[in-house]
């Protein structure tokens, strides 16, 4: 699961390393809008509709905190 | 707060979209983004081409124009008026109200009460809900609630946020009484301590318009406007709809005594394809059920988005069979408003251009 986020978030801001250990908003590698991007990706890539609620930017602040909404998503490992 | 009327039929809508149609594409160098994220963030939203007026058209015209539509289509007398509701957050002038300057141009009689509602984007459930109150009284049969919004003006073209997804446009729906019982059920809720969520600083008597308030500033996010533009703080709106909107609809099926799937139709305000598709699932609501393709045809044109999505999805069928629908506005103020009634063989639905 880790390499396909990973994988999507490249595609989106393929100007930044994901793997990096940093926080992806708070170091501008993620805006509201990459959000939106994101989310439409991962729905379709874990055939999910993570919940609006859940849209909040401490749930697309790194690698592990994108899995922890996935799971709570439905996805599993 | 809940509402329940009986007795009253929508009996036509008719939107009323500007001619001139702007492509996302032609305006994509504007902001702040590179064509492939643009493009990307083209299709999660629904941005695609939106209706802006041109030369200085204004509310007023939109709605003379639809008006002036009817009437010489015999699909209604003037005469027969007795309330003209307008609901807008861009009247012709401060003062006099845009109603009454439209009761002028139409020639309306003077046993009428006109209106103007400082509303948007849950503008069309407000206005409906002060048409069943008129409507209650014995000497009103007959309301015209027309809703407008000529927004573009008041966006940055530089602003990513708001200019690619505000579009112009007016709609009038009459609303008057029938023998049928037709139970309708409304519920309404407000929170001002959100009421900046969605502002123009400017033009106001808190900060008049001047040179100074007409400098663009950028924002964090690379956007550019002055004080004088829509300020739309997009995650705060996007948050609270999430938030709140779901609720409100699970408590006013509930109050209606309908099953969901009972309902034909959900027809909302129209933010953006985003966000109408986690409002379904949320709800657990067909995606076909809950039309979100106003925002990539024509542009969100606040409380005129509802009729707008009506009248561009459904017209036929609202001509020819019983629906029941459940509509909901939410948006600046902060207002969430829905409404669950049948909308019985309309005489007209349907989308003009002027």
């Amino acid at each position: 699961m880790k390499q396909q986020i990973i994988k999507i978030l490249e595609e989106i801001r393929p100007e930044f390393d994901f793997s990096e250990e940093v926080n992806f908003i708070e170091n501008g590698y993620l805006d509201s809008f990459d959000v939106v991007t994101l989310v439409t990706s991962l729905d379709e890539c874990f055939n999910i509709s993570i919940p609006g609620i859940e849209i909040l930017p401490e749930n697309f602040s790194s690698v592990q905190a994108i899995t922890e909404l996935l799971k709570r998503s439905g996805v599993k490992e | 707060m809940n509402f329940q009327f009986k007795n009253k039929v929508i009996s036509g809508i008719l939107t009323v979209l500007p001619d001139n149609e702007v492509l996302f594409e032609d305006e994509m160098s504007n902001y702040n983004f590179s064509e492939q994220k643009s493009l990307k963030l083209k299709a999660a939203m629904g941005f695609n081409k939106k209706r802006v007026v041109k030369n200085g058209e204004t509310s007023s015209d939109l709605c003379t124009y639809g008006l002036e539509y009817l009437v010489d289509s015999s699909l209604l007398e003037v005469s027969e008026i007795d309330a003209l509701i307008f609901v807008s957050q861009t009247p012709d002038y401060i003062m006099p109200p845009t109603s009454n300057i439209i009761h002028g141009k139409l020639g309306l009689k003077r046993d009428v009460l006109c209106l103007d509602i400082n509303q948007g984007c849950a503008g069309y459930i407000i206005g409906l809900i002060q048409a069943f109150m008129l409507l209650d009284q014995k000497s009103i049969n007959k309301v015209v609630l027309l809703n407008a919004d000529v927004l573009s003006p008041k966006v940055s073209k530089r602003d990513r946020n708001s200019n690619p997804l505000i579009g112009d446009g007016a709609s009038v729906t009459i609303i008057e009484k029938t023998e049928l019982e037709n139970n309708i059920h409304c519920s309404v809720k407000m929170d001002g301590l959100g009421a900046f969520a969605l502002n123009i600083p400017a033009g106001g008597a808190k900060l008049p318009n001047s040179n100074e308030t007409a400098l663009l500033e950028e924002d964090y996010a690379g956007n550019f406007r002055s004080k004088d533009h829509l300020v739309m703080k997009g995650d705060e709106v996007f948050n609270f709809v999430q938030t709140e909107v779901p609720e409100l609809i699970e408590e006013v099926i509930k109050v209606s005594g309908y099953n969901k799937d009972e309902i034909d139709y959900f027809m909302f305000h129209q933010p953006n394809k985003f966000m109408l598709n986690k409002l379904a699932d949320k709800l657990e609501v067909p995606r076909e059920k809950m039309p979100s393709n106003v925002v990539e045809n024509f542009g969100n044109a606040s409380g005129v988005s509802i009729p707008t999505v009506i009248t561009f999805n459904i017209s036929d069928k609202l001509l020819s069979q019983s629906n029941l629908l459940c509509l909901s506005g939410f948006g600046v103020g902060l207002t969430w408003a829905a409404i669950i009634m049948k909308f019985e063989n309309l005489k007209f639905s349907k989308i003009i251009y002027k």
